[in-house]
């Protein structure tokens, strides 16, 4: 007879328990970036939608973005830090490939010795990681997370480039998951098209740099590529994560959307055909795009200002390189 | 039965219209999209996103970057109608 191994089972629903936001200490005006790509303040702010955004001093990285996002909303949440299992920190611009950010974010907030593993599904990192805890915490691997999504994305821009450098900004922004009485995050919606993988993503690899073959490896996208699928496409996806949760577009108390251009935003949402009714995050206006972090950064920051949104449902869409998108309903807490 | 020439640049106008604000009159067939409407290009691709469904075509983002004239957009659509 063979020994038989047991397997969990963890809670039967999981919610957000609390957001935390972390952004660049800077405001970046468009001024400040015209010059090298011979712009004006006009031509940013009606392609993009950005006045300003937020970008990190020199000494400031994802990793203590990420701890000051994480640490406020695990106070927020009321969850003890040494209960918290799982640390996953969505993020594209660690300079550092290992060790990741999320093992010395767990340790900083108090987690060690938590799982933390960081996840690279570029401005869809964060609604992956909500999937990852979400499945993690009801398959009783895991009780209490903590997902990130971080950037220091002014590492990796270049002042000359008119294609994407100029939209981006500095933050993470971050949750906590845990179990729940009720249904608290709807199914995920996800996946990828690497078929695209031209279309957004770094334009040169570290070796070629090393090798004097390339400049400082930076961000570039084909811009209108982008804005169709973006949209386009990615109406399809949030279509299906309203259907599969259950819910219609009038059911929603918020749209967030990662914070990629405020045009791709508003064609977005006029696509949806979403009521009056539905907040919609609108954050890039001011903190720009931070890939991963965007979401988590928007609803925070939603959740600020219209405090009347909580308890109700918020539908969150990530989508960029790779390409790889994820979609899902989560109720705000 | 496929549209003529006339009537895609018609409908055209009507797309640039709703999603510019410029007035039908201005949209002619030796206008640029870019030098003589200041269209950018993501208004430009919203515009052929719509122009796709209202005329039935497909047009691909790289064949988007060679209709540099209105004519070269009723051109492309007339020739690909189904």
């Amino acid at each position: 007879m063979t020994a038989g191994v047991i397997q969990p089972q963890g809670a039967a629903h999981t919610r957000i328990y609390s957001y935390g936001a972390a952004r660049g200490e800077i405001a970046v005006p468009n001024e400040d970036l015209v010059g090298p790509i011979d712009s004006s303040d006009e031509w940013i702010r009606q392609r993009t939608g950005i006045i300003t955004r937020t970008r990190a001093v020199k000494e400031t990285t994802a990793i203590e973005l990420s701890t000051d996002a994480a640490t406020e909303a695990v106070e927020k949440s009321g969850v003890d830090p040494s209960d918290i299992d799982l640390v996953i920190v969505a993020t594209i611009s660690n300079p550092k490939q290992t060790p990741s950010v999320s093992a010395i974010v767990a340790d900083r907030i108090g987690a060690n010795p938590a799982a933390a593993y960081d996840l690279n599904a570029a401005c869809a990192g964060f609604a992956y990681g909500v999937a990852q805890a979400d499945a993690l915490i009801r398959a009783g691997a895991a009780k209490y997370a903590v997902v990130i999504g971080a950037e220091k994305l002014s590492d990796v821009v270049d002042p000359t480039d008119r294609s994407i450098s100029f939209l981006l900004g500095d933050g993470a922004g971050a949750v906590v998951i845990g179990p729940s009485d009720t249904p608290g995050i709807g199914p995920t919606v996800w996946g990828s098209d690497g078929s695209k993988a031209d279309a957004v993503g770094m334009n040169h690899t570290l070796v070629e740099f090393r090798d004097g073959a390339a400049p400082w490896p930076t961000l570039r996208q084909e811009g209108p590529t982008v804005f169709r699928w973006a949209v386009w496409e990615m109406v399809k996806v949030a279509r299906q994560a309203l259907e599969a949760a259950g819910v219609e577009a009038s059911d929603l108390a918020a749209f967030v959307p990662h914070q990629a251009n405020m045009r791709i935003i508003d064609e977005f949402a006029k696509q949806l055909k979403l009521p009056d009714t539905v907040v919609i995050g609108r954050d890039i206006e001011t903190t720009g795009n931070t890939s991963a972090a965007s979401i988590p950064l928007a609803t925070h920051r939603l959740l600020q200002e219209h405090p009347e949104l909580s308890g109700g449902l918020a539908l969150q869409i990530g989508f960029g390189a790779g390409l790889v998108f994820a979609a899902q309903v989560v109720a705000l807490p | 039965m496929a549209l003529t020439n006339e009537e895609v640049l018609a409908g055209l106008a009507e797309l640039i219209t709703d999603e510019t604000g410029i007035s039908a009159d201005e949209v002619a067939l030796e206008k640029s999209f870019t030098d003589d409407l200041d269209i950018d290009s993501i208004s430009m691709m919203t515009i052929v996103v719509n122009a796709e469904e209202k005329f039935g075509v497909t047009i691909p983002d790289d064949e988007v970057k060679n209709l540099k004239t209105v004519g070269d957009a009723v051109e492309y659509i007339t020739s690909n109608q189904s």
